[in-house]
């Protein structure tokens, strides 16, 4: 059961960053990408009917986490209060900004409201990179199975860390390079003419970019939690998740050269949901690990909910997001096509 | 000031500021489902373009809904974290829930209903309208079964940490609590919806501008703010007044300010509590009524806040006793102005009324009040409580988060939610100038098809 469950709250995040992870990459680019007022509402009506259902993702998989695994979701949401109440302006102001500008016809502020959308996506990518280090990394619980984290101590990964830290700094650049390319690979299939060149031609040294920052990330992980590798050395069979990112890299190269813009976003899919998997396979069956010892990990079977509660959650689950998928489907096979870049500038 | 008493703070002005968008979303999902039903068997393209308008308020509505709603389901982990370790077995449940049957339902039809008109055929896009309607108002559902577990605990077993696990998935969901407060609370938020569109509608007519449309919200507003407000006195509020009285005896008694167990208990119309003297200053008070009200006879005895242990006292009784007077009395208002307005529709002297409509315009901001002021009764009239008789308050919130941080944090958020309802002021003031005749929303965001 409890095996089950940490898979399915995996899903739902990945489902989260492959999702928002585009939208969040297409507000990155946003701000150096178009070069006209049509382009650049071109660019946001990539997004515009989806990007808040993308965000559903993170509010039922962050439900799903508080239910199944209560400990985790009160340890975590209390020791990483300041980060998230620093996410939680981010989305605020993130969503609020991509609205107005739709709204409000409002001369200079737009230049201002684009200013915050772009920032405030570079940022969160930022701080969900630094969030997934620094469960990699560890956190100083207690044996209750709290902390309380301070933004940043002495910069060093160590028994008393802070949120950013050299370690957590490199996992914040991954997330913001990945998702960048990942979103210039969305606008590569939604836009048409100039813009859509100019996101397949940044897709090339934002390529080359995440692959350096990958394998430092690898190497610095093994070198902050040398225990990452005990999963991987016992099941050998699982290397295959390195080899898949390595696979996916390839494929967002060779896809993107060759003018296959759904495929290059395919394997960039592919390379987020390894990268997450990996990282997942790397603390199982911690949940989230302790810098104060062994002992004090909150694991699998600590934070686990009640059984009755687990079954009850399985009843509606799968059925639940069986029809989510097919909202999903609907709406972007309604959406399909290319955004018209001229449309947008009679408008 | 104490941890406890700032997470209390944070949720609480962090919640009733995210309520005050929901409540309208919840209300005009229903009328623009009966904007766009007219539009469909009517053919008429006035009605086409009043949804359309409508739309782009539940639009607006919607987002600072969902902003202001994302920090609520994080701060049952970031404030409330011994709670949420102990009840997230229970109250995760309904709020995961909430997120994959309604707020993937919504999104997925609201930006169809919003970006697809061009798309869908005409029963398609209806279609959509309903199904953000449902989805809105299943979201209200799995909140407020989530509150409701809060109020009245049910269908739980405890494990032998003190943990609280579910045990039946309908009994959770079909609370008794949960069905009246449910009931009453969207009743509650058509009211406000009710009140907007035919406040939006008297504001056209009297300002002498858009005639037809001002005529289109004041009757659907009317029709449906006439039955609402006496939906929501009765049965809701007479059923969930109530259970109340049941199952939460010192909270009615905190509400009505009985102050002392009485046969035959007198009802109090105004008048302040005197927490010291613990009597009513200034009562203004009808006999036997309230025991009449709770219990269908006036020889009832109702008990008072003096068969109850002090440290079982809601809290804040004055604040309490206010909050529940501001919303009974305003829902006496509601059926008079709409009773009173609806009359005149029916004889068709409504659209010249020119002080009927004064006095719809001015009360648009009411039902938000008698909403916000419902909450802080439920709310408060649970404390000293986190779960009604299970665990305290002061038992819930994150020990490891000090009160300077949680201060902090709260004033960052009254800073940007001030900057927020600057902008969602001067955006629906935008859109109600503008009117229903702007151009179609579809050619905004178009979409070449391939
Ligand atoms: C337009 C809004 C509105 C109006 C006019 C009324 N209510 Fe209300 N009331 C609400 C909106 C509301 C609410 C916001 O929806 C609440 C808060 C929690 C809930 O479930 O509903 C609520 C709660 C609430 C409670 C529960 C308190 C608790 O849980 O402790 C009672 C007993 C009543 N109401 C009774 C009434 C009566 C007798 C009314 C008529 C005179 C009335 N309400 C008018
Ligand atoms: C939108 C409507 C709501 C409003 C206006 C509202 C209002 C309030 C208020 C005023 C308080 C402070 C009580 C006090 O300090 O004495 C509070 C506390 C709280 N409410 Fe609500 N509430 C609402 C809905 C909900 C819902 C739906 C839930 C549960 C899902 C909930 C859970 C809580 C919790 C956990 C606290 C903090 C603990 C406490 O003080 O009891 N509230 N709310
Ligand atoms: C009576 C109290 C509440 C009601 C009736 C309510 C209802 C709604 C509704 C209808 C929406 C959809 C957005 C909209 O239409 O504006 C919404 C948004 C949201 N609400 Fe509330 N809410 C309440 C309180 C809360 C509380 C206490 C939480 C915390 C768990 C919460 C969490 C959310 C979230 C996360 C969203 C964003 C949805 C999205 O991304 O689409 N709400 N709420």
């Amino acid at each position: 059961m409890g095996f089950l469950w940490f898979w399915l709250v995996a899903v739902m995040i990945v489902g989260y960053v492959v999702l928002d992870g585009f939208d969040l990459g297409v507000g990155v680019l946003h701000l150096i990408l178009p070069r006209t007022e049509a382009e650049r509402r071109a660019t946001l009506a990539s997004i515009g009917p989806v990007w808040d259902g993308n965000e559903v993702w993170l509010l039922a998989g962050g439900g799903t986490l508080y239910f199944a695994f209560p400990l985790l979701y009160a340890s975590a949401f209390s020791g990483f209060y300041l980060p998230l109440m620093i996410v939680l302006w981010l989305l605020v102001l993130r969503g609020i900004s991509v609205e107005l500008r739709n709204h409000l016809d409002l001369g200079v502020w737009r230049t201002l409201l684009d200013g915050v959308f772009g920032v405030a996506s570079a940022l969160l990518a930022i701080f969900y990179g630094a969030a997934l280090a620094n469960v990699l990394r560890g956190v100083p619980l207690n044996a209750a199975g709290y902390f309380f984290l301070p933004l940043w101590t002495n910069w060093r990964p160590g028994v008393a860390p802070g949120i950013l830290d050299w370690y957590t700094v490199i996992g914040g650049l991954v997330a913001i390079v990945a998702l960048t390319l990942h979103g210039a690979l969305w606008l590569t299939i939604k836009t048409a003419g100039d813009l859509e060149q100019r996101a397949r031609g940044i897709a090339k040294p934002l390529l080359g970019l995440l692959v350096l920052l990958t394998v430092a990330s690898l190497i610095a992980t093994i070198a902050v939690r040398p225990a990452s590798l005990d999963n991987y050395f016992h099941y050998p069979l699982t290397f295959i998740v390195p080899v898949g990112v390595v696979a996916c890299l390839g494929g967002i190269w060779f896809w993107n050269h060759g003018g296959q813009p759904v495929k290059a976003f395919l394997a960039s899919c592919g390379y987020l949901f390894f990268m997450l998997a990996g990282a997942c396979w790397g603390v199982y069956p911690s949940l989230l690990p302790a810098t104060t010892g062994a002992a004090n990990d909150i694991t699998l079977n600590r934070a686990l909910s009640g059984p009755h509660t687990l079954a009850v959650g399985l009843a509606w689950w799968g059925f639940g997001m069986v029809l989510a998928v097919g909202y999903f489907v609907l709406v972007y096979t309604k959406f399909r096509g290319k955004v018209d870049v001229e449309a947008e500038s009679h408008s | 000031m104490s941890p406890e008493l700032i997470h209390r703070l944070h949720f609480a002005f962090t919640v009733t500021f995210h309520y005050l968008f929901p409540q309208l979303t919840m209300g005009l999902g229903i009328l623009i489902v009966a904007l766009k039903t007219v539009a469909l068997r009517s053919g008429n393209p006035e009605w086409d373009r009043a949804a359309r308008f409508w739309g782009r308020i539940f639009a607006i509505n919607f987002v600072f809904g969902v902003v202001t709603g994302i920090p609520m389901e994080f701060e049952f982990g970031t404030n409330w974290a011994r709670f949420s370790e102990l009840s997230g077995g229970v109250i995760g449940q309904p709020l995961a829930m909430e997120g994959v049957f309604s707020f993937f339902l919504e999104s997925a039809f609201l930006g169809l209903f919003l970006y697809g008109e061009d798309r869908l055929s005409k029963r398609m896009h209806w279609f959509s309208a309903v199904m953000v309607w449902l989805g809105s108002w299943i979201s209200g559902f799995f909140i407020i079964v989530t509150d409701a577990w809060m109020q009245h605990p049910v269908a739980y077993s405890r494990l032998a940490d003190g943990r609280f696990e579910v045990l039946s998935f309908w009994q959770l969901l079909l609370n008794p609590w949960a069905v009246r407060q449910y009931l009453h609370n969207m009743t509650g938020a058509v009211v406000t919806g009710a009140f907007v569109m035919a406040a939006v509608g008297a504001f056209y007519l009297l300002d002498g501008k858009r005639q037809v449309y001002g005529r289109i919200f004041l009757k659907v507003g009317v029709i449906a703010g006439v039955i609402a407000s006496i939906l929501i006195i009765f049965p809701t509020g007479d059923l969930q007044g109530k259970y109340v009285a049941r199952n939460q005896p010192a909270a009615i008694a905190a509400m009505e300010g009985l102050f002392r167990s009485e046969i035959g208990a007198p009802i109090v119309l105004l008048g302040q509590p005197n927490e010291e003297t613990q009597q009513i200053d200034n009562p203004l008070v009808v006999n036997n009524v309230l025991s009449f009200l709770i219990y269908g006879t006036t020889k009832a005895e109702v008990q008072g806040l003096n068969s109850f242990p002090r440290d079982q006292w809601p809290s804040a009784l004055p604040l309490l006793y206010y909050a529940y007077h501001i919303m009974a009395g305003l829902g006496t208002w509601f059926v008079l102005l709409m009773a009173v307005c609806a009359f005149l529709l029916w004889r068709g002297r409504l659209y010249t009324a020119r002080w009927a409509l004064w006095a719809l315009l001015l009360s648009f901001p009411l039902p938000y009040i008698a909403n916000t002021a419902g909450w802080m009764t439920a709310e408060l009239g649970r404390q000293p409580w986190l779960i009604y008789g299970l665990m305290r308050t002061s038992d819930g919130f994150s020990s490891t988060v000090s009160a300077s941080n949680g201060l902090f944090t709260l004033i960052g958020f009254m800073g940007l939610y001030a900057l927020l309802g600057l902008l969602f002021t001067v955006l629906m003031y935008r859109e109600i100038s503008d009117g229903p005749e702007r151009k179609h929303p579809a050619q905004e965001a178009s979409v070449m098809a391939d």
